[in-house]
């Protein structure tokens, strides 16, 4: 029977790499007909010199052709007597690297393409470490244009140690270098005359032959839960892919994050019964007793995985925004998505030469080593003992684009050291000695629109109806706690964390807590109110940036305007409206007494 | 450790993205297009949940123009599984009388992509399941698996999100939606095998056999029913035809051939002179007709 085999082409777009593919597909007649006429038709239309161009039977999007460069991923599918192949071509240049990263994510081999005319060059790197990093083990060296170089045997050995010198720590398993021209055809699907003395073999019949499986014999069972599967109240099956090792009926299994174990009672491989189910299987296992399983949890023999809640992992930044430290995002592994927080940069990595460098953010493109906060434990491995329970993407909360992805590194046991005490008197005790329920009313809006003023009469309104209130505002909490904080955003998302804590702290202690900040981005809100739990209620005060810049109490938008302060929010720095406030107010034309009135009835709502 | 076959690695894929879909979207529905990779995708669903049924429904946009032998096997299919079926139709098309004679690409506009949109917005699905494949054309081979539609349900190339492992990020804002392709990596030949590997129940039309027939453009076009236009200089005749796609009957090439078993399509396929989708009429208007169609929300 046939297996599969996906590889990555990688190489800027004077290397040829769309030429290579596309030339072993047609000397291997592996296209059809009316590709093939298409595919000369174009190249009359579209471009260089009136010959067949392979490449275009690869670029597909409208705008890559006009430009000449490939700049999302292409798959393309063709296979021979011995395999079937995927193969993903890959833009070449820095500005894609996310787009590279897609490929190699999802290849066992690479094939590198170098121009024997320039060498190993920086790209050349670049390449090799990011399919590294995304778990590619095999690598084809494809040195193009020999025929240039007059097919030198010197050069290409040079250009193979070359590689194997920058390769060195990648922990890759194989490095097969390959003298080619794609553009002539030498040593892509046969043997070339004018390279006799190389010994190895030609592109395809090497792709043809290469072993990539992965998994060895004994490795331990891993199968993290997709979902719960409960037709009836007989059968409760749990559905996922088995992603390392193998499983009998009648064999036992630790569910994590519950640590309970049991025997395996039926198994399913799609809607077929079976005795067995191992490494690349859909699966449904249904086990001899009850267990707490739900989706995210992971059914497992391995000794290896950890369960905590911090970690370090190195990230290859995607989002067009910034990476700032303090962030909360949403991390998904496996089949679990939970948010986390980058709680530091430890360094960034040169994505050309490897060389460490600090940094205090990172940028699209970048390569950066971070220490992840999450919110409740994590069930994951090191990317290197597990792909599966390894790799993380990290979701943007707001615009839920995948801003980065990651392999894990190892997990921090700082998260096993320090314990939450639980404390004799609980905070029920003390809110019910104040005869209160605890609240957070966290009071946003832009500076000026009367956020203080209006935490400030509502906290007299509750004091004089005899409650225990507590008033956090932006300038006092600055001058005392957060007074080694800035202006700049990771400044502003540490700001708000630490009042976040602050507020949840003293609701513990069974107080109102009324904060007064700008607090200007959703995704922070959405932290403050997530880490506060069901006593945040969020109060919008939307008077509009005229009316604030008209009051300018305090004189700081003429000052902004003028320059001379940096990240004004609403003037140099935005302000993201709250999309669900349980209250929202604008006090524009509005009297004070009047505008308490109005919040003091809503909070009664959730007063009592 | 069990070697698993190509077959076999395309089936778990398949399966696993479909569960995913199931387990995080909040309304997602399959489309059911009748066709042969609708018979897989809607295989892989029943083996996917099995012993449950697909937790989510099927829906069939519907041009009133099909082959008779689609609609009836749709339903004979539906009634067998005990599945739901939607079936939606654009009644103002309708109304209109919008036909493929004489309303050319508006007419696949108005009665298929509109009439998807409609359908999509009406139940207020956040995610479909279409069985595109990434060998099918050339603006295909790009698009991610898990592929996003703005609120006008339209494709932006070149603002995909990264798709990285089997790490899908299934978040969307309100108002947009996700077209989800399990059948992406599956080649035309593929399906075929798995089709046979599995012995999936497909419609008729793809077995070669006596059909009423005339010659159009270079294409053969089947007679289904009387509302055909003939040409004067156009003659209905019975040839030995089967179709290696299924659309709406006047706009679907057949070819003839003996291939009446699964194994002798087969043969065909493999030794196939041409690749699948020029039997669709659609696509040979100009290079990047394909890609136009998808930026606007055709499926």
């Amino acid at each position: 029977m046939k297996d599969l085999l996906k590889f990555i082409t990688c190489g800027s777009v004077d290397d040829g790499k769309s030429t290579l593919i596309g030339h072993m597909l047609y000397d291997a007649k592996l296209i059809f007909a009316d590709q093939e006429k298409a595919l000369e038709l174009d190249s009359r239309v579209g471009s260089r010199e009136g010959e067949i161009d392979y490449s275009l039977l690869l670029d597909g999007l409208m705008a890559e052709r006009e430009q000449g460069i490939t700049i999302d991923v292409a798959y393309r599918y063709f296979n021979t007597r011995q395999r079937s192949f995927i193969v993903a071509d890959t833009p070449g240049h820095e500005e894609y690297t996310r787009n590279m990263a897609v490929g190699a994510s999802f290849a066992d081999l690479a094939v590198i393409l170098v121009d024997a005319t320039k060498g190993v060059i920086t790209q050349t790197k670049r390449h090799a470490r990011i399919c590294a990093l995304m778990g590619i083990r095999h690598i084809v060296l494809a040195v193009n244009k020999m025929d240039l170089v007059g097919y030198d045997k010197e050069r290409f050995e040079e250009i193979r140690k070359d590689f194997i010198q920058t390769s060195y720590g990648f922990g890759l398993e194989s490095v097969q270098a390959i003298p080619v021209s794609a553009t002539v055809g030498d040593n892509v699907t046969g043997k070339s005359e004018n390279t006799l003395w190389y010994d190895g073999p030609a592109l395809l019949p090497y792709l043809e032959t290469v072993e990539t499986a992965r998994g060895e014999k004994d490795e331990a069972f891993v199968l993290p839960v997709q979902r719960v599967s409960r037709p009836n109240h007989t059968f409760r099956g749990f559905q996922g892919q088995v992603e390392a090792g193998s499983i009998r009926v009648g064999d036992s299994v630790t569910a994590l994050p519950s640590r309970e174990t049991a025997k395996v009672k039926s198994l399913l491989i799609g809607d077929r019964e079976a005795e067995a189910v191992s490494r690349g299987q859909a699966a449904t296992i249904q086990l001899d007793r009850e267990v707490d399983v739900s989706r995210g949890c992971v059914l497992t023999a391995s000794d290896s995985i950890e369960v905590t809640d911090m970690l370090t992992a190195t990230l290859l930044w995607m989002d067009d925004g910034p990476l700032v430290e303090g962030r909360n995002y949403l991390v998904k592994v496996g089949t679990k998505t939970l948010p986390g927080t980058i709680m530091s940069i430890k360094h960034k990595i040169d994505i050309n030469s490897g060389d460490e460098v600090s940094a205090g953010r990172a940028y699209k493109n970048e390569l950066v080593a971070c220490d992840i906060s999450l919110s409740e434990d994590l069930i994951f491995d090191t990317f290197e003992n597990s792909e599966a329970l390894g790799g993380m993407i990290l979701m943007d909360r707001v615009s839920n684009a995948t801003s980065a992805a990651g392999i894990i590194n190892h997990s921090l046991r700082r998260a096993t050291n320090v314990i939450w005490e639980e404390t004799a008197v609980t905070k029920e005790h003390r809110a019910n000695m104040k005869a209160q329920k605890p609240l957070t009313l966290w009071f946003t809006g832009l500076s000026g629109s009367g956020k203080s003023t209006l935490a400030n009469a509502v906290e007299q309104r509750l004091a004089a109806m005899g409650r225990h209130t507590m008033l956090l505002d932006g300038d006092n909490v600055r001058h005392g706690l957060n007074r080694n904080l800035g202006f700049r955003e990771e400044d502003r998302v540490e700001n708000i964390r630490r009042i976040a804590e602050v507020a949840k702290l003293m609701n513990e202690a069974g107080l109102v807590t009324l904060t007064s900040f700008i607090s200007p981005y959703e995704s922070d809100r959405r932290s403050a109110r997530e880490s506060i739990g069901r006593e945040y209620l969020e109060i919008y005060v939307s008077t509009p940036l005229e009316e604030c810049e008209r009051r300018d109490v305090k004189g700081l938008y003429k000052k902004a305007r003028s320059g001379d302060i940096p990240n004004f929010t609403g003037i140099s720095s935005p302000y993201e409206a709250p999309e669900n406030p349980e209250i929202e107010i604008d006090t524009t034309d509005m009297p004070l007494d009047e505008a308490v009135d109005k919040v003091m009835k809503q909070i009664m709502i959730y007063m009592d | 450790m069990a070697n698993l076959t190509h077959l076999d690695q395309l089936e778990s894929e398949a399966i696993y993205i479909i569960r995913e879909v199931a387990a995080e979207c909040e309304n997602p529905v399959m489309l059911y297009s009748i066709g042969k990779d609708s018979s897989v995708m809607l295989h892989l669903a029943l083996k996917a949940f099995y012993p449950e049924k697909p937790p989510f429904p099927f829906l069939h946009v519907n041009t009133t123009w099909k082959f008779r032998e689609m609609i009836d096997f749709r339903d004979r299919r539906a009634r067998e599984l005990g599945i739901r079926m939607i079936e939606h139709i654009n009644q103002e098309g309708v109304e209109a009388g919008i036909n493929p004679f004489d309303h050319g690409s508006a007419y696949t506009d108005i009665m298929k992509t509109q009439s998807l949109k409609q359908a999509l917005d009406a139940h207020g699905f956040d995610a479909a399941f279409g069985g595109g494949r990434r060998d099918e054309e050339k603006s295909r081979a790009k698009e991610r698996v898990f592929s996003f539609r703005n609120k006008n349900h339209a494709w932006d190339p070149k603002n995909q999100k990264p798709e990285m492992w089997k790490l899908y990020n299934t978040r969307i804002s309100r108002g947009e939606s996700m077209r989800v392709f399990p059948l992406s990596n599956w080649t035309e030949k593929d399906i075929w095998q798995y089709i046979r590997r599995e012995q999936i129940d497909i419609v008729p039309l793809y077995f070669a056999k006596e059909r009423p027939v005339i010659e159009r453009d270079g294409n053969i076009i089947m007679v289904d029913d009387d509302r055909m236009r003939i040409g004067r200089d156009e003659e209905i005749v019975n040839k030995k035809v089967r179709f290696r796609t299924l659309g709406c009957y006047p706009l679907t090439g057949g070819i003839e051939s003996d291939a009446d078993t699964l194994d002798e399509i087969i043969d065909e396929t493999l030794g196939a002179v041409s690749s699948e989708r020029t039997s669709r009429v659609i696509d040979q208007e100009s290079t990047g007709s394909m890609e136009r169609r998808k930026r606007e929300g055709y499926f």
